[in-house]
């Protein structure tokens, strides 16, 4: 068998593995979908270095382009700087210089007025050196002006006696003989060593007097090249007024007045005066040949910036001659330090930028690489969670299986001759394995929830016949600890309600469980009502509560104080005895109304349930409270020794609740005990009243469970009402402590039922002491545990040998009564009762049962069986011959059905059964249905997809097969 | 007086040869659940059996052999070699019948030799099939002689106490 599961897990590993790879190509398609509706950066993951260089990149060229251009702008910036300077100059030189040939216009005039027209000549070398002496400044640009007189060659002698000197040439010697000469007269005291020099003897002087003379105007030599090019002569011609009539210049010309300018002293003064002077170099050239230019001002040599000029044309007036003034800047332009500051700052900002946005979309990837990433391993958890729960569930299966195999051997190892030493290993072995049967199956159940493998059914189920059979299933138990165990199930809650019948009685089941597990004394208290009613109640309750704490301070005697259902204190002192009668009390006051409310109710959709336990037991610790609901969680390590179990059970019906929309919540104190409550919305079946009835009647007695109580408290209101509604012939009172002071009515009744504490001391009473006494009436003990001796001192007191035992159970005590009371079929409830076979027997007796199975052996062994126990048994070979036994009306109470049979198996049969009932229900609307007839499966393999099965066609259960007694009983108990 | 001592010594003898034979009968019957031919289920079936219904276990056992020697002569028609094409659905009906008639009354021996032979029909298997017949058979014969002796001595245990209290 190891080797087999070993294979099993094998297989179920590969499985999952190949399970995994649809998950993960699932999960790949997935993240291409979501990729899609991402960004892009995440799509272009490679390209973003390549965006970040390319950033780069175009912000260096970016970069550059700016930096040029504010290169160029400066450029630009100097060049107009050069050429108004330039310009300027230029014009400052011309105008100047026009100044300065406009006043020696002026002094050729004052000349020709003074020399000529004058007689004797107003003007005379001293004058004329006094007068442009102190005219000077007027003329800055020359250094110094001089007046030759225009001599023919026949005045010659006589020029030469006037003045007293003869006329020499510019070499200084004697003139020869020309046509006429032009020796200087007066000359300015900067240029007296020209006195007596003929100005017509140089080349340049005399071409430039015949021009003068030609245009009237003042004319220019090129530089004197004797004189390094920096000094200039012009001449301007001397008219005399008296040929100007004539209109011929050259007659009317009577003199020269010529001035040398040295330019360049007076282009250093003229451009001193002006700012920025040292930054730029100035030349000044005499154009006038274009082939060789004569530099009149700068120095040739210094080169400055060559790669910026400018050339401003100088206009002296002299149309003959062109002069140009060249500029450039002495320095080369400097570093554009601003501009290249702010390119490389912004460079760098920018760099900046595509850094953080490069940081941003690698973070963004990574982030979103690891989102993916986690996707992926979120999914390969659940993948791997659902596969635990799925392992989990399967392998709990195989285990249960052969589990199965282990009880049943030693079931069948207990029945054969054993030595006491063996029996009691056995038992042992057999108390582990069962055991170890409910963990699996507890651990079935909370992986097949983890693994979302649990379906809830939505069936009608009757929610009192399933408190019912919780508390037979505790009965035994807490009979034997000594507990009262106890249900109320308030009338308000609908009788039929949807929901998953099984699962809620698990909830239940582990609930009251726990707490039978966990009490040693008190008692255990299950009550269902509706969430809604228990709001109004609650204000009575507070003040209940108080009134009664000022009542209980009085009742305090002794240990047991709290008026509770066993009179233990309990966790939830809300839950005390006053306000439990509240809540009757105010049901009771709406019970009139109960008939319209049960009719309205149907209309309500949905009700919320609150189900209580109560228990008086060790309670949970505080430190433990909050992981009470986890599973496999105890109170503490200590609790699992004392009292075992693994603690899976709460965890269950935590995920069962939840699973079912419920919620499930618990208040505890400590070595007081807990209480659980469980709030539960479910549908209400809206129910027709043939199919209610049907219901009601398939559990043979309306089951109500109803509440016990010490009897030492008043008012069985609860069991009244159960009675009433069982026996409505009957008219039953309960009573409690009334006998000091019971009354004359009590006699009429025909049943008393009495708790046992005080009971006894009760028939000391003289029944005749009211002297019309009738009958005695029945006298039933109630009992939680009873010894045979106390039970024949009961009888012998008169009480009838029926006692009902508690817990109660609404079909127990309707059997007692109807047995106290002669009513129905004979039946041996009593004392034996505790004992399974016997019970058995008086549950069976005198009912007709019909055995199906095709087996002849089976069939005789079954009959056999139940024949033992009383019942009147029919049998059938077929499915066939069944149904037409059981054709209506028929008078058989249940029907035991094998499964696999030939031509129709159980199942089969069962429907048509079922389909025969609901057919006939139908044609018979008055009222009169025929009842739901008990079927139990008879099947060897007892596995729960077989009892699910069942169910599933409307069996009411299973026994297994061969009949074993208890499995018998437990079936049958539900149906009688 | 002697024929008294006689009588009541033939008594004595007698009371002796019944406490003998229940002897006998009880380990009879405990070899036979020892060797497993019998369970549990024998013993309920004994429970079952009261005044009102004194023949029940012998009655429920010869129902069984009848049932059973049906079954096997079935058995061994459909299984014939000759025949071509093995109906196992019906074997398996067959031996599911035999298998619920021998755990009825606890012939375990048999009832687990019928498990062997489902197995054998679900994979089909025709000599597996045979060979489970075979010992099916064997094992029936065996269980009825053993049944059948222990009835025998119930029966004379139960001839002998009737003349005891005679």
């Amino acid at each position: 068998m190891g080797l087999g599961l070993k294979m099993k897990i094998q297989e179920m590993q590969m499985v999952m593995q190949k399970h995994h790879v649809p998950v993960a190509l699932r999960m790949h398609e997935q993240n291409g979908s979501q990729k899609r509706k991402y960004t892009l950066i995440q799509k272009n993951r490679a390209l973003i270095p390549l965006f970040l260089l390319l950033w780069i990149l175009v912000m260096f060229y970016f970069c550059c382009n700016i930096f040029n251009k504010m290169d160029a702008d400066a450029k630009v910036r100097r060049k107009e700087g050069l050429e108004s300077q330039c310009d300027q100059r230029a014009r400052m030189l011309q105008d100047q210089f026009s100044v300065s040939v406009n006043h020696v216009h002026a002094l050729a005039i004052l000349v020709s007025t003074f020399h000529y027209y004058r007689h004797p000549s107003a003007v005379d070398q001293e004058t004329f050196a006094e007068y442009t002496a102190r005219t000077a400044f007027e003329r800055p640009l020359l250094s110094g002006v001089a007046y030759a007189q225009r001599v023919v060659h026949s005045e010659r002698e006589r020029f030469e006696k006037q003045h007293g000197w003869i006329i020499k040439t510019m070499e200084r010697e004697p003139s020869q003989l020309r046509d006429e000469y032009a020796p200087v007269i007066f000359a300015q005291e900067t240029l007296s060593y020209l006195e007596s020099l003929d100005m017509m003897s140089g080349k340049e002087d005399r071409e430039n007097i015949l021009r003068a003379r030609a245009t009237g105007k003042a004319v220019l030599t090129a530089p004197l090249a004797f004189r390094s090019h920096h000094l200039g002569v012009f001449t301007f011609p001397v008219t005399n007024l008296s040929f100007l009539q004539s209109h011929e210049t050259r007659k009317a010309t009577a003199g020269y007045i010529g001035g040398s300018f040295d330019v360049e002293s007076l282009v250093e003064n003229l451009l001193g005066q002006l700012a920025g002077n040292q930054a730029i170099l100035v030349n000044v050239y005499d154009v006038t040949n274009s082939s060789t230019h004569l530099i009149m001002y700068g120095s040739q040599n210094e080169k400055g910036d060559m790669s910026l000029v400018h050339e401003s044309n100088l206009d002296f007036g002299d149309p003959y001659r062109n002069h140009t003034m060249i500029c450039r800047y002495h320095q080369k332009a400097p570093t554009n330090w601003m501009a290249l500051t702010t390119v490389f700052l912004s460079f760098v900002i920018l760099l900046l930028i595509g850094y953080i946005l490069y940081g941003a979309g690698i973070h963004i990837v990574k982030v979103e690489d690891d989102y993916q990433e986690m996707e992926e391993l979120k999914v390969l958890a659940e993948a791997a969670d659902v596969a635990k729960s799925q392992f989990l569930a399967t392998v709990s299966h195989e285990i249960r299986t052969p589990m199965n195999g282990i009880l049943g051997m030693l079931g069948l190892l207990l029945d054969t001759e054993l030595t006491s030493t063996q029996r009691d290993y056995a038992q042992t072995a057999q108390a582990c394995g069962k055991a170890l049967i409910t963990l699996i199956n507890e651990v079935l159940d909370r992986a097949k929830i983890e693994a979302g493998k649990l379906e809830l059914e939505a069936v009608p189920f009757d929610l009192r016949s399933i408190l019912d059979d919780v508390l037979s299933l505790f009965s035994e138990k807490s009979r034997h600890k000594g507990l009262e165990l106890a249900v109320f199930v308030s009338d308000k809650v609908p009788d039929i309600v949807m929901g998953d019948p099984g699962r809620f009685r698990q909830i239940i089941t582990n609930l009251v469980g726990n707490s039978v597990k966990f009490t040693e004394r008190g008692h255990i208290f299950v009550k269902v009502h509706l969430a809604e009613s228990r709001k109004p109640t609650m204000n009575g309750t507070c003040e209940t509560y108080q009134n009664g704490e000022t009542d209980e301070v009085g009742h305090i005697s002794g240990g047991c104080n709290s008026k509770t259902l066993s009179g233990c204190e309990a966790a939830d002192e809300r839950n005390n005895w006053d306000n439990f009668k509240h809540l009757i009390a105010d049901e009771e006051f709406l019970f009139d109304g109960l008939v319209k409310k049960v009719a309205s109710s149907e209309c309500y959709e949905q009700v919320t349930l609150m189900v209580c336990v109560e228990d008086t037991g060790i309670g949970i610790p505080f430190s433990a409270q909050d992981r009470i609901f986890m599973p496999f969680v105890q109170a503490d390590s200590s609790t699992s020794r004392h009292y075992g179990g693994t603690g899976i059970g709460l965890s269950i019906s935590k995920c069962l609740v939840e699973l079912m929309g419920g919620q499930i919540n618990f208040i505890s104190r400590p070595q007081v005990g807990v209480h659980f409550h469980l709030l539960q919305t479910l549908d209400v079946h809206k129910i027709k009243n043939d199919v209610r009835a049907d219901v009601r009647s398939s559990s043979s007695l309306r089951s109500q469970p109803c509440v016990m109580k010490p009897v030492e408290l008043l008012h069985e209101i609860p069991l009244t009402r159960l009675v009433s509604a069982k026996c409505n012939t009957l008219k039953a009172v309960v009573c409690g402590d009334v006998y000091s002071d019971y009354s004359a009515d009590m006699f009429r009744e025909r049943i008393m039922v009495f708790g046992r504490g005080w009971s006894f001391n009760i028939w000391q009473l003289d029944w005749k002491k009211n002297g019309h006494m009738l009958k005695i009436p029945q006298m039933i003990l109630l009992a939680t545990n009873i010894s045979n001796a106390e039970f024949d001192r009961a009888k012998a007191k008169g009480f009838s040998d029926t006692v009902i035992m508690k817990p109660l159970r609404a079909s127990m005590v309707a059997a007692c009564l109807q047995q106290v009371l002669g009513m129905g079929k004979k039946r041996q409830l009593g004392k034996d009762m505790p004992n399974g076979s016997t019970f058995l027997k008086g549950l069976l007796c005198g009912k007709k049962m019909l055995v199906v199975d095709d087996n002849i052996v089976n069939r005789r062994v079954a009959a056999g069986a139940l024949k033992k126990f009383g019942a009147d048994v029919k049998c059938a070979e077929s499915g066939k011959v069944a149904l037409e036994m059981l054709q209506l009306p028929h008078n058989f109470d249940a029907c035991f059905m094998d499964i696999q049979m030939p031509e129709m198996d159980g199942f089969e049969a069962t429907r048509r059964i079922r389909m025969m009932e609901s057919k006939a229900n139908e044609q018979l609307t008055n009222g009169d249905e025929h009842p739901h007839l008990p079927i139990l499966a008879m099947t060897a393999d007892v596995i729960h997809a077989t009892y699910e099965e069942c169910l599933k066609c409307g069996m009411d259960g299973y026994v297994s097969k061969p009949f074993e007694e208890e499995n018998l009983y437990q079936a049958v108990a539900k149906f009688f | 007086m002697r024929e008294k001592e006689k009588e009541r010594k033939e008594e004595i003898s007698k009371m002796d040869v019944v406490t003998q034979m229940q002897r006998q009968l009880i380990q009879y019957t405990s070899s036979l659940f020892q060797e497993g031919f019998l369970d549990d289920q024998f013993n309920q079936l004994q429970q079952l059996q009261d005044e009102s219904n004194p023949e029940f276990v012998v009655e429920v056992v010869t129902l069984f052999f009848e049932d059973a020697e049906r079954l096997l002569n079935e058995l061994s028609k459909s299984l014939q070699v000759e025949q071509e094409s093995i109906d196992f659905r019906k074997v398996d009906a067959q031996v599911h019948q035999l298998k619920g008639s021998s755990s009825s009354i606890g012939a375990q021996r048999v009832q687990r030799v019928c498990i062997a032979f489902r197995n054998f029909c679900e994979q089909q298997n025709v000599e597996g099939c045979l060979k489970s017949l075979q010992e099916i058979k064997q094992e029936y014969s065996l269980v009825k002689t053993k049944l059948e002796t222990l009835f025998k001595m119930e029966k004379q245990l139960f001839a002998a106490r009737g003349s005891i209290s005679r």
